[in-house]
């Protein structure tokens, strides 16, 4: 019987070794080469990282990226519980409502990119226009604030559906007991939400947090279509910064800075493997 | 009381109509915007086509690129899919049924492949696909993908397979079925909804990857993402063409949600979604 379930998981393990284990000591082991175009590679063991680490484009890489990631979770989360809760629970209009917050999460990563390049360019789009009418400045190709603040606003537009949804199944399955038996305790309605709602949605929230934390922290697409990373560094995030690195050729480099980056990622999985692992023990929501 | 409530529940009413609109305004400009002549996009601020037009549609489906693109992205996509399947499902049983030596490791590791970044394999897979002599092809993308597709499939499937009880198994192989037998006239039937949704979120997720197909692919084996996003930076965009064609490229996530939609929620409410 033990030997058998090995039968069952060579094939995965087989095309995940080809795809993803040898591909990795290949960057392993140009992280540890300076390595020219056209010439051979000459051995400098841990240079490559040294240098990555004292780079302060790579490090702006850094710091733009735990901003950006906290940012995200810091406005989804929250406006991702506010519209759950003002989500009708029953009658007709559920299903529409849950029908538009699904069509985000549908449109492919790039296809968000053209949609808000549409949205945002400035002779063409909405919110330009809005803000010439306001007698405001708004110019995402030109300005880094508004350049960042426009990637950050297509995150939430993007994703704050998923966190929505999400919440709205974790608050169906808290029995109306509980909200009957806050009642009568004369629980006013923010006491209600801290200590009868927040507590049921744990297993959800995480969920949802751990998700926006991994793939903000991937984030490539959107600033690549929207702005191509700038202007400058303004949006030049953790992925983009090491794709330009690997495109020009640089490949000690980017190696390194790659291992850096997947070092990070791994820290955070691990940490939030743990968690899952640990509220699953703890009740599921079904 | 009942008063108070009965203004709250109109301020978030209104909230929510706000927030609906935020949500729908910018998926109807790409609308829009598609149906406009480029006269109009460029020189005039409409919030609807005052000249309605599907030239832009037209010049897609007349365009050999633009058709040869989409049909490059079907094809790996539909591979890709096939091969994650066939190796994730056993794999799947395995973890849901049987307890072996470092399971619990293999499975971790598995996960973390989810989790990396695509960027760190642009160097590694442009070597290796090159020297198989597979660079600027389909397969590889297709096979770049199983990288992310397959943990995310043995993933989602575990789940579902793990729902249903072991009784089952056992009684089947009482009743003096064979494995094979089993496996495809019980189990399968059972498992229909998981191998859907996993094999709905694997088709998206491979159908709007960026880094790889964009990495590995030059001419040939072009996909129509990277299509999309040729032209940026340049003058003289066509942006009804890229509205019209950022529209298309939704219909396949649209046609594959509508077979697998009841599924759907049941992985979602599973929390594996």
């Amino acid at each position: 019987m033990k030997n058998r379930a090995w039968y069952f998981v060579i094939p995965m393990i087989v095309l995940m070794s080809i795809g993803a284990f040898l591909p990795l000591m290949v960057v392993v082991n140009y992280s540890q080469h300076y390595i020219f175009a056209g010439s051979a590679a000459t051995y400098v063991g841990l240079e490559n990282f040294v240098e990555v680490l004292h780079d302060s484009q790579f490090r702006g890489a850094v710091r733009r990226q735990f901003i950006f990631t906290f940012m995200i979770l810091l406005i989804e989360i929250p406006l991702g519980i506010i519209i759950a809760l003002a989500l009708p629970k029953k009658g007709f209009w559920v299903a529409p409502c849950l029908v538009l917050l699904g069509i985000p999460l549908l449109i492919p990563y790039n296809v968000v990119g053209i949609i808000w390049r549409l949205f945002t360019q400035s002779d063409i789009g909405v919110i330009p226009k809005i803000f010439e009418v306001l007698g405001g400045y708004y110019n995402v190709t030109l300005d880094s604030f508004d350049a960042a603040s426009t990637i950050l606003l297509l995150d939430v537009w993007h994703w704050t559906p998923l966190v929505v949804l999400l919440v709205y199944a974790g608050l169906q399955a808290i029995p109306d007991a509980y909200y009957q038996a806050a009642a009568i305790d004369g629980a006013n309605s923010w006491r209600t939400f801290r200590f009868v709602t927040l507590p049921k949605l744990r297993s959800v929230l995480t969920l949802g947090i751990l998700l926006r934390l991994m793939d903000s922290f991937k984030i490539y697409s959107e600033p690549l279509l929207l702005t191509g990373g700038g202007p400058g560094t303004a949006t030049t995030y953790l992925s983009l910064f090491v794709a330009r690195k690997a495109e020009s050729y640089e490949l000690g480099y980017a190696s390194a800075a790659s291992l850096i980056y997947f070092f990070i990622v791994l820290a955070m999985s691990y940490i939030a493997f743990q968690i899952i692992t640990r509220i699953g023990k703890g009740g599921k929501v079904e | 009381m009942s008063s108070k409530k009965m203004k709250n529940n109109k301020i978030s009413k209104y909230f929510l109509i706000l927030y609906f609109i935020l949500l729908a305004m910018p998926i109807y400009w790409m609308l829009n915007t598609s149906f406009k002549f480029d006269t109009e996009i460029l020189s005039q601020f409409t919030l609807f086509p005052h000249k309605f037009t599907v030239k832009n549609y037209v010049e897609i489906f007349n365009s050999s690129v633009w058709m040869g693109s989409f049909l490059h992205s079907l094809e790996y996509v539909c591979i890709n899919v096939i091969i994650t399947l066939v190796a994730s499902v056993p794999a799947a049983y395995a973890f849901s049924r049987w307890k072996f030596k470092g399971d619990h490791h293999l499975f971790f590791w598995l996960l973390t492949n989810r989790m990396a970044p695509a960027v760190i394999f642009m160097i590694p897979f442009t070597q290796i696909y090159s020297s198989l002599g597979l660079f600027d092809t389909v397969w590889a993308v297709a096979l770049s993908h199983l990288l992310f597709n397959i943990p995310l499939a043995v993933w989602i499937l575990e789940g579902f397979m793990s729902s249903i009880p072991k009784e089952l198994d056992e009684t089947a192989f009482i009743d003096g079925y064979s494995f094979p037998q089993f496996f495809m006239r019980i189990f399968f039937p059972q498992i229909k909804a998981g191998i859907g949704v996993a094999a709905f979120l694997c088709f998206t997720f491979s159908w709007v990857e960026l880094i790889l197909a964009k990495t590995l692919t030059i001419i040939n084996a072009k996909p129509v993402v990277v299509t999309l996003t040729v032209g940026i930076g340049a003058e003289g965009i066509k942006w009804g063409l890229l509205g019209a064609a950022g529209v298309l490229t939704l219909i396949p996530g649209a046609v594959v949600v509508y077979f697998v939609r009841n599924n759907l929620a049941k992985g979602f409410a599973m929390g594996r979604v």
